[in-house]
């Protein structure tokens, strides 16, 4: 069994993305920290994983892969029958779905929410002045895609499904990193997307991914 | 079999995108245009198949969908007997090399390549004024992701694989707009992605899109 790395920084949301799928799924890895402050994610060694000299990068033997989405999909694939199944067969209608609310998370939540982790925990974390217009652009941007979520938690348990799926997973790092700044009130003041944060916050993988920054 | 009906505008990228593939699959469809000028993508009829706004949205009978890229990996699903092969089936890391490449499309490509096509290509349509320093901090972005194409373009015929994928499929709407635009030399000071784009572009289902903005 090719022993699998994944390369990342605990800070970056990209990275608790692919841990929190490694750990639902249940699958040993070796985290392999990338000093980023030492411009380690720009060095040619690490830019043989990762090209764009981003975290995260995923190795299993001879075998690479980044973008994190891209990794947690082989991971919920080729370990399907190991911890949480993430994944929704069936028909392609089915699939689609998932498809879908993956799509929604990628397109529609992570602009919108990274703007605001970047401008309410990044900025003052490195010593730099949040842009107050910038937040209330993106509150309000935010604050519509969670009123599509308010709907759609209201036909279905998960988004995608009645479980929880990789659609779910992926929102977990911005969601996290919100929950700790003022736009907490986006969430708290919708009833089923604040019970959703809740129960998928609490998941025992996504606390794993949590102690990891403790140590 | 449920009619297929592809609701957009075909000044949309996202639009475009979702009919180059019904194209390549040699599906039957009606296109519904959505008159965003009239604001018809904010009507409460057409929140009700994308609860974004936004265009494009896909039905077929039922079944209803929306998020271009999800839209176009379940046609490709679907319709996978039919047309062009855009899949790359095979193992789990196999079909991850196709993952990977859509995802470097979605979040690398196309983030500075919409911007450059907004400023460069609708600004001026729109009788809009360019934004000069957007453009050029864009150009600088995209050049990066180019340069990480064009490496990957001495390994491999396309970019996922040695055929034409979804992988390649999803750049055609931007890259179409760059060609007319100051930005197309990005594309034609690196051979490799050149050659890469006349090909692409080529392709028969390509001008039946291109052929439906002519009338």
């Amino acid at each position: 069994m090719a022993v699998i790395k994944a390369h990342g920084n605990l800070l970056s949301t990209a990275t608790q993305r692919v841990l929190a799928c490694l750990y639902e799924k249940e699958v040993e890895f070796q985290f392999v920290p990338v000093n980023m402050e030492a411009g380690e994610h720009k060095s040619e060694n690490y830019l043989s994983v990762n090209p764009f000299g981003q975290v995260p990068a995923f190795e299993e033997g001879d075998f690479k892969l980044f973008e994190s989405r891209a990794i947690t999909l082989y991971i919920a694939h080729e370990y399907t029958d190991k911890g949480n199944q993430l994944l929704l067969s069936g028909s392609n209608k089915s699939m689609a779905v998932l498809e879908l609310w993956k799509e929604v998370e990628a397109h529609q939540f992570d602009p919108a929410s990274s703007k605001l982790v970047w401008e309410l925990l990044y900025k003052p974390l490195f010593g730099k002045t949040t842009d107050t217009a910038v937040v209330e652009e993106n509150e309000a941007k935010l604050a519509k895609v969670l009123d599509v979520y308010e709907t759609r938690l209201s036909q279905s348990k998960y988004l995608a499904c009645d479980y929880f799926t990789l659609a779910d997973l992926h929102h977990l790092p911005t969601i996290q990193y919100l929950l700790g700044s003022p736009a907490k009130k986006l969430f708290d003041s919708r009833p089923r997307v604040s019970a959703w944060v809740a129960d998928i916050t609490a998941r025992p993988a996504w606390s794993k991914v949590l102690a990891m920054q403790k140590k």
